[in-house]
C-alpha cells in the first residue's frame, strides 16, 4: 500500500473514523459511569427524523440544514424524555423506549411520504452512514498533505469531526474537576457548589453535539458503539479516571483503524473482492476489544477497588 | 380501501398477517409489562438488534447448503440463536464484570447490529445475495409476504400469546415482587429466564412484521400506556394487551391499506398515539388530571389566605387571590370585603385558632395529624367537640357556615 493509493482513498475515511470515535469515547466515559449509557443510542434514533424534518423544510440534503435537524431532533428527544418521565412517572429507560421508537418511526414514514429519490437519503445511510465514500479526489500523494490547493478539496467532514473532537475535549478539560466529582458523588458535588443539574445536561448535549456530527459521516451503529465499548473495555482496565479516559481513546483508535483496515482489505487478503461495510467492522472490532478486556482486564470484576497509586 | 382494511377484507394473506400482527401485539404488550415493572424495558432492545448477524448468518449458511436462503422458519431460527447469545452476553457482562446492565445492553446491542450489517454487506456481494429482500428485516415488510410465511407468523404470534398467558401468575409474582417470591418457593431465576425467552419469542416472531429497530415498541410502549390508567398489575396486564393489540390490529391493517409504507413504523405510531392520549387524559395519573388537581388546590390555598387576610384587616395585593375572592362574592372589586365575605373571613379565622388549640393539645393528638390548612375542622371533629374548643377560646355560639 503506497502513499499514492493510500493518501486518496483511505486517509480521510481513517481519519475521520478515528475523530468520531474518540469524540464519542471521551464523553461516553462519564455516561457509562453515569449509568446513561444508552442515551447515545436514543440519540442517534432520533437523528433520523431530524434529518428527514430539514430536508423537508429545505429542500436540499446539505450539511448545515441536516446538522440542524439533527440536533433539534435531538434537544425535542431530550426534552420528550424527561417530559415523559416527569409527568407520567415512567421509569427513565422505558421513557426514552417510548420517545426514541416514536420518533425513529415517525422519521421512517415520512422520508416514505415523501419524495427524496433524487437526494441520497436513506434509512440504511442514516444506520451505517457511508465512511468509504470520503474520497480525497485531488490527492496525489504524502505530498498532498503540503499543498493548499489539494487540502482545499479535503471532504468536508474531515475538518468538521476534528473541530468537533477538539470542542468535545475542550468541554471535558474545561469542566474536569466538577464532570469528575458529579460522576462519582452528586451529593458532594452538589454540597462543594457544583450546579450538578445544569452540568449533567451539559454533558448530554456535548454528547449529543458528537453523536450528530459524526453521524453523518458514519452512521449511527459506530456512534452508539463508540460511546459505549470503548469506555467500558476501558473501565476493565483501571480504577483511575484519568487512565481510563486514556485507555478508551486508545481503545477506540485502535477499534477505527483496524476496523477500517479489516474492512477495506481483509476481503481481499482471503480472496473476496468486494469490501464490507467499515461501519460495521469498526463496531464490531470495539466489541471484539471489549470482550478480551472482560475476559482478562486487571479490574474486570465488581468490588475490584485496588488499591489506587 | 382501509375500511376494508380494517374489516379484514383484503385477502387471504392480509388477513392472516393482520391477525397474526394483532396476537403479536397483544402478546408483546403482556410480555412487555413483565419487563417495564422489573424496569428492564430496554433489555429488549439489545435483544432485537441482535438479532441481525442470526438473520445473515442463517441466509448463508442455507445458501451454503444449496437452498435459495429465504425460508423464514430457517431465518427466524438463526435471529433466535444469535438474539439467545445477545441475551446472555448482556446478563454476563451485568452480573458477572463491573459493567451496569445499561452499558451491557449498550454493547451487545451496537456491536451485534454492526457485525450484522458487515455480513449483510457480504450478502450483498453473493451471487444469490440480490434478492435475499433482508433488509425488509430492518423495518418489517407485510406486504407480498407469502401464504407460508403469514402462516408461520400468525401461528407462531399465538403461541406466544398462549404461553404469555399460561406463565403469567408467576410472573407477576416475581416481576412484582422477587423476594416474596423466592420466599414462597419460587425458582425467580428461572422465571426470569421464561420472561426473557418470551420476550425472545416476540422479538423474533415480529421480526418480519414490524422490523428488528422498532418492535421494542411493542414491548415498550403498551405497558407504559396502560399503566397510565390502572394502579393494579393484572389491570395493566390486561390493558397492556388491549393496547397493544389494538395498535399492531390498526397498523397491520392501515398498511395492508397502504402497501407502500413499511409496516413497522406504521403500528408504533398508532400505539404512541394510544401513549399520547392516555399520557394527557388519563384519570389519575394524566397531565390533564393533574393539572386540576393542581388548580384545585392552588384555589383552596389562596381562597384561605385571602380569608384569612380579610379577617385580620390586612390588604390583599396578589391578584389571583383578588380574583377568586371576588369570583365567590367575597370581595368587591376595590378589595373590601362583603358581608358574606366578612362572615366567610371570621370562620376562616375561628377555625384557625380552633385548630391551633387543637394542635397543642395532647388530647387531641390524632385529629391534629389532619391538619394542614386545608382540611375543613369540621370533617375531624364532632360538633361536641367543637363546642368544647370553642368554649375554651371564650366565644359562646361559634360561628357556623
Amino acid at each position: 500500500m503506497n502513499g499514492e493509493e493510500f493518501v486518496p482513498l483511505s486517509l480521510v475515511p481513517m481519519l475521520t473514523g478515528i475523530f468520531v470515535a474518540v469524540a464519542c469515547a471521551l464523553p461516553g466515559n462519564f455516561l457509562v459511569l453515569r449509568r446513561q449509557a444508552l442515551i447515545g443510542d436514543a440519540i442517534s434514533h432520533v437523528v433520523l427524523p431530524g434529518i428527514v424534518v430539514a430536508f423537508l423544510l429545505t429542500g436540499r440534503a446539505t450539511t448545515w440544514p441536516m446538522l440542524l435537524g439533527a440536533a433539534g431532533a435531538a434537544v425535542v428527544a431530550v426534552i420528550a424524555i424527561e417530559a415523559v418521565r416527569r409527568l407520567g412517572r415512567i421509569e427513565s429507560g422505558a421513557a426514552m423506549g417510548v420517545i426514541f421508537t416514536a420518533m425513529f418511526a415517525g422519521g421512517v414514514l415520512l422520508l416514505e411520504l415523501s419524495d427524496t429519490s433524487n437526494v441520497h437519503l436513506d434509512v440504511e445511510h442514516a444506520l451505517y452512514g457511508n465512511l468509504e465514500s470520503l474520497i480525497w479526489l485531488d490527492a496525489l500523494g504524502w505530498s498532498s498533505l503540503w499543498d493548499a490547493q489539494a487540502l482545499a478539496t479535503v471532504p468536508v467532514e474531515l475538518p468538521r469531526m476534528a473541530l468537533t473532537l477538539l470542542f468535545v475535549a475542550g468541554f471535558i478539560a474545561v469542566f474536569w474537576r466538577p464532570l469528575k466529582i458529579s460522576t462519582f458523588d452528586e451529593g458532594f458535588a452538589r454540597t462543594v457548589g457544583v450546579a450538578t443539574a445544569p452540568l449533567g445536561l451539559g454533558l448530554v448535549i456535548v454528547a449529543s453535539i458528537a453523536a450528530v456530527a459524526a453521524f453523518d459521516a458514519v452512521g449511527s451503529i459506530i456512534v452508539i458503539a463508540m460511546f459505549i465499548c470503548p469506555p467500558a473495555a476501558a473501565r476493565m482496565m483501571t480504577n483511575r479516571l484519568e487512565r481510563q479516559i486514556a485507555w478508551s481513546v486508545a481503545f477506540a483508535t485502535l477499534a477505527a483503524v483496524l476496523g477500517y483496515v479489516l474492512a477495506g482489505y481483509g476481503p481481499l487478503w482471503i480472496g473476496a473482492r468486494d469490501s464490507v461495510s467499515a461501519a460495521g467492522m469498526i463496531a464490531t472490532i470495539s466489541g471484539v476489544i471489549l470482550a478480551i478486556a472482560a475476559r482478562l482486564g486487571p479490574h474486570r470484576l465488581r468490588g475490584s477497588a485496588a488499591p489506587v497509586g | 380501501m382501509i375500511f376494508d382494511a380494517l374489516s379484514l377484507q383484503l385477502g387471504y394473506n392480509a388477513t392472516l398477517v393482520t391477525i397474526g400482527a394483532t396476537l403479536l401485539g397483544m402478546a408483546g404488550g403482556v410480555g412487555g409489562t413483565f419487563l417495564f415493572l422489573r424496569k428492564r424495558a430496554l433489555v429488549s432492545d439489545a435483544i432485537s438488534h441482535a438479532t441481525l448477524p442470526g438473520v445473515a448468518l442463517a441466509f448463508m449458511v442455507m445458501v451454503a447448503l444449496g437452498g435459495d436462503g429465504r425460508s423464514l422458519t430457517g431465518l427466524l431460527a438463526g435471529a433466535a440463536l444469535s438474539a439467545a447469545a445477545g441475551l446472555l452476553i448482556v446478563s454476563w457482562l451485568s452480573t458477572r464484570t463491573r459493567l451496569a446492565e445499561d452499558a451491557a445492553i449498550g454493547s451487545v446491542l451496537s456491536v451485534f447490529f454492526g457485525f450484522g450489517i458487515v455480513l449483510l454487506t457480504i450478502i450483498q456481494t453473493m451471487n444469490t445475495g440480490r434478492q435475499a429482500g433482508l433488509e425488509s428485516f430492518l423495518l418489517g415488510a407485510t406486504a407480498g409476504m407469502l401464504r407460508s410465511e403469514a402462516f408461520i407468523i400468525a401461528i407462531s404470534a399465538a403461541l406466544t400469546l398462549v404461553l404469555v398467558l399460561v406463565l403469567r401468575r408467576p410472573l407477576t409474582l416475581a416481576s412484582f415482587d422477587p423476594e416474596y417470591a423466592t420466599a414462597t418457593g419460587q425458582n425467580v431465576t428461572r422465571t426470569d429466564l421464561a420472561m426473557m425467552g418470551i420476550v425472545l419469542a416476540v422479538t423474533v416472531v415480529g421480526l418480519k412484521i414490524v422490523g428488528l429497530i422498532l418492535i421494542v415498541a411493542l414491548l415498550i410502549i403498551p405497558p407504559v400506556t396502560a399503566r397510565f390508567w390502572t394502579e393494579r398489575t393484572d389491570h395493566v396486564l390486561m390493558l397492556s394487551a388491549l393496547f397493544g393489540g389494538l395498535a399492531a390490529y390498526g397498523g397491520a391493517a392501515l398498511s395492508a391499506a397502504l402497501p407502500d409504507l413499511p409496516t413497522g413504523p406504521i403500528i408504533v405510531l398508532v400505539g404512541f398515539g394510544f401513549f399520547v392520549v392516555s399520557l394527557l387524559f388519563a384519570p389519575g395519573r394524566g397531565v390533564v388530571s393533574a393539572l386540576l388537581r393542581h388548580r384545585r388546590f392552588q384555589r383552596q390555598v389562596h381562597l384561605r389566605q385571602g380569608l384569612l387576610a380579610l379577617a385580620q384587616g390586612q390588604p390583599i395585593f396578589e391578584r389571583l387571590t383578588l380574583r377568586l375572592l371576588q369570583a365567590e362574592g367575597w370581595v368587591r372589586p376595590d378589595g373590601v370585603a362583603t358581608r358574606q365575605g366578612q362572615l366567610r373571613a371570621a370562620k376562616a379565622l375561628r377555625d384557625e385558632d380552633r385548630w391551633q388549640l387543637v394542635r397543642h393539645d395532647p388530647a387531641y393528638e390524632a385529629a391534629a395529624l389532619h391538619y394542614d390548612g386545608l382540611t375543613a375542622i369540621e370533617s375531624v371533629l364532632t360538633s361536641d367537640q367543637l363546642d368544647a374548643l370553642d368554649a375554651r377560646l371564650g366565644v359562646k355560639g361559634g360561628v357556623r357556615p
